[in-house]
């Protein structure tokens, strides 16, 4: 057997985890649920790389190998099947998510430690580790719609994880009912490329774009955009994540940071020939849409106060980033920040989480400070992830996002002016964060005395299973960088990796050796511009801080759509409930009422009397027999 | 010794078939007696076949004496049923007349 084959085994061993635990869980209990999950995420890992290295080992072109395990659907020409595809950019998926997601698998047995639903919490865990497989490594759209689906489900399961409270449950179903309008976009597309190609598996999508009709490519590339914006948290369907910190916090650093939202960054790379044939503006709104996200959310969490919420604007700021970068060509750049942003934004979710857990769930930065003396190795790990996050070279956002700005330039100076903007905003509130949490006074420490008994109460680093994690990562963000090094050809090792599945359409830029070295010093200054500036205003007061209500209000967006959902909104939907309940109630209930009256009128003619039903008969024949003879005969 | 006997041609089969069906079809509108209007059926059934054999006769065609021995068959089905529906019904109600049995009505 091709060692090959295997890739079935990726996805297939979180779901062995999820049924065993789903049965056995709460009798196997605190700690050993935990780790066994762990064990299905890791063997998945092991599994992948198995599967990568027998992927290297092929000759560069033929890196794409689709296994059927058998036929899903079969109705007509239409013909499913549920099949896994291996290649560079799947297995790249498939190697970050099942490593991340072992890291935080890990970090969840100490964070969940002591929950009543602490087996739970792994099962929903390994479900969504499963269903992201599935989404990336599907060899047809249909299979990754599964995924998709299967990971919004999940995501609604964890972020109403402790139901009880009323703003967790309806988070979960803000979730859900966002994505709901993502799903639209998604299986319009599916139905607009099965009605144009004839078929769902990727190898024949992709391989007939080129001879699709512009205007259809665009069709289906932005219906596909429109799933992405859902999933991925951008303008204007991203109010969905920030609420989703309502999970707990590894739930945060795994789905709504490492993994499911980058799932839109995944599915426009996947299908960037279709994005290469559509009409330009396609890429255009593409670049755009992403790069005004950056910086409207970038502007949002200036002012947040909730540690998890700056994440969380955080995220979606980001994740704009890597859809300005699949506007403008840049899939190598897309997909490496999405790697390195999973490292660093991982990290500092699950140091969010330690502190959060070591200030016993205070999650307000205002009532923190000072805490790099009790919490050193949470700190000195959250530091690498704001220093990567920041743009400081070496670590590892800085090359990730340097490309990307780079490319952006390249389409336009104002694309490029905006990122670097929203670049100087990132390295701004992620310092105001780390002043405020870990530098400065000790704000927590009056709350913490007045409530005895003394010391019980202080901030304590988190146990060795939450800490190995943080380091493995903080790890990972330095160096990730080293993934596709600039400067020469021979250290591109993602771009060549990932070369057969973007051929042709990665926009080849020209830009001078003197003016790429300018652009990424202009990117360094701006970001240590915003560490300065936030040093100034947060760790020595000299400035004052400008947090106006409407940022920390997210510019109302939130609170405008509830407000015109309450207002004009129900009275125009109310209008539709009611064009439901006359004309279409109207007609079905109308020819009901017909033939229910109809059929009133006519039960009188079964008098239930024998004979004279058959004089009925006599008369008919009668009758019958009159008219052919008067017909035929004469 | 001639006897003046007329021939008997076909039509006097013919005539006599309308005549057994007019009088079955009669008997069933008038009489109440289930029993009586199942005979009835059963007469102009027979009718029906009288005639069949004879336009079989007349027109020198099987045809019309295989769809007796069909409709025989079908008779003798529907006697077993139908009479067996009418016996278990006037063991319940001696009595009843066709009009008195209306439980269907609509």
């Amino acid at each position: 057997m091709d060692t090959l084959d295997l890739v079935w085994l990726i996805p297939a061993l979180p779901l062995a985890g999820f049924v065993v635990l789903l049965v056995l869980g709460r009798r196997l209990g605190e700690p050993a649920a935990g780790w066994l999950a762990t064990a299905a995420c890791s063997s998945a890992f092991l599994a992948t790389v198995v599967v990568f290295a027998a992927l290297i080992g092929e000759d560069q072109h033929h890196r794409s190998h689709v296994y059927d395990l058998f036929t899903w659907l079969q109705v007509g020409g239409f013909d499913v099947k549920l099949g896994f595809l291996a290649d560079p950019l799947s297995i790249t998926m498939a190697l970050f998510i099942t490593g991340i997601g072992t890291l935080i698998h890990m970090y969840s047995i100490g964070y969940m430690h002591g929950d009543p639903k602490f087996s739970k919490f792994f099962v929903y865990l390994n479900l969504f580790v499963f269903s992201m497989l599935m989404l990336v490594l599907g060899s047809n759209m249909l299979v990754t719609f599964l995924g998709w689906e299967g990971v919004g489900a999940c995501s609604y399961f964890l972020i109403s994880f402790w139901f009880s409270k009323d703003a967790n449950a309806s988070a979960g179903k803000k979730a859900f009912i966002t994505n709901r309008i993502g799903d639209w976009g998604f299986m319009t597309a599916m139905f607009l490329t099965f009605a144009t190609v004839g078929s769902l598996d990727y190898s024949v999508v992709l391989e007939r774009a080129p001879e699709m009709a512009p205007v259809t490519a665009t069709g289906i590339a932005l219906l596909l955009f429109v799933g992405a914006v859902g999933k991925s948290a951008q303008l204007p369907l991203f109010v969905w994540l920030p609420d989703a910190m309502a999970g707990p916090t590894p739930v945060s650093a795994l789905i709504h940071a490492a993994t499911m939202v980058t799932s839109g960054v995944y599915l426009m790379t996947r299908v960037n020939p279709i994005l290469a044939q559509g009409y330009d503006w396609g890429p255009d709104t593409i670049a755009w849409v992403g790069v005004i996200t950056a910086l409207f959310a970038a502007t949002i969490a200036v002012a947040q106060t909730d540690i998890k919420k700056v994440l969380a604007y955080s995220t979606i700021s980001q994740l704009g980033y890597m859809f300005l970068a699949v506007g403008t060509g840049a899939y190598v750049a897309a997909i490496f920040h999405m790697v390195t942003h999973a490292f660093f934004k991982a990290l500092m979710f699950l140091g969010s989480g330690s502190v959060i857990h070591g200030m016993h769930d205070e999650q307000d930065m205002r009532r923190m400070g000072g805490l790099r003396k009790l919490m050193p190795i949470t700190a000195g790990t959250f530091i690498v992830g704001w220093l990567a996050i920041s743009g400081v070279p070496p670590f590892s956002g800085f090359w990730s996002k340097d490309e990307i700005l780079l490319f952006a330039y390249d389409r336009s100076p104002a694309l490029w002016f905006v990122g670097l903007v929203t670049a100087l905003l990132t390295a701004f509130y992620m310092s105001r964060q780390v002043f405020m949490v870990f530098f400065g006074e000790e704000r927590w420490r009056e709350a913490a005395d007045a409530e005895a008994p003394r010391d019980a109460r202080r901030p304590h680093e988190a146990p060795w299973v939450m800490t190995l994690p943080l380091v493995v990562l903080a790890g990972l963000a330095m160096v990730g960088g080293g993934l596709n090094l600039p400067f020469t050809s021979d250290l591109h090792f993602l771009e060549n990796w990932l070369e057969p599945v973007i051929e042709g359409n990665e926009r080849v830029i020209d830009v001078a050796t003197g003016t790429k070295v300018g652009l990424a010093v202009i990117a360094i200054l701006a970001g240590l511009a915003g560490i300065a500036l936030a040093a100034r205003v947060y760790l020595h007061k000299k400035l004052r801080a400008i947090e106006p209500e409407i940022l920390l209000e997210g510019w109302r967006f939130d609170s405008s759509i509830a407000v015109f959902m309450g207002g004009p909104g129900q009275r125009g939907f109310d209008g539709v409930a009611a064009f439901d309940t006359t004309v279409i109630d109207g007609a079905v209930n109308g020819v009901a009422g017909a033939v229910s009256g109809g059929g009133k009128g006519l039960r009188f003619l079964q008098s239930g009397f024998v004979r004279s039903y058959a004089l009925g008969v006599a008369v008919g024949v009668v009758g019958l027999l009159a008219y052919f003879l008067t017909r035929s005969g004469i | 010794m001639m006897l003046a006997v007329a021939e008997v041609t076909p039509a006097w089969y013919l005539i006599l078939g309308s005549i057994l069906f007019s009088i079955g079809a009669v008997g069933l509108l008038v009489r109440r007696n289930p029993l009586v209007m199942f005979m009835c059926v059963e007469l102009m059934l027979n009718a029906v076949t009288l005639t069949f054999v004879t336009f079989s006769r007349m027109l020198n065609d099987v045809d019309g004496q295989t769809v007796v021995v069909f409709v025989l068959v079908v008779a003798a089905a529907e006697v077993v049923v139908g009479l067996g529906i009418i016996v278990a019904l006037l063991r319940k109600l001696p009595t009843a007349t066709a009009d008195d049995i209306n439980v269907l009505k609509g």
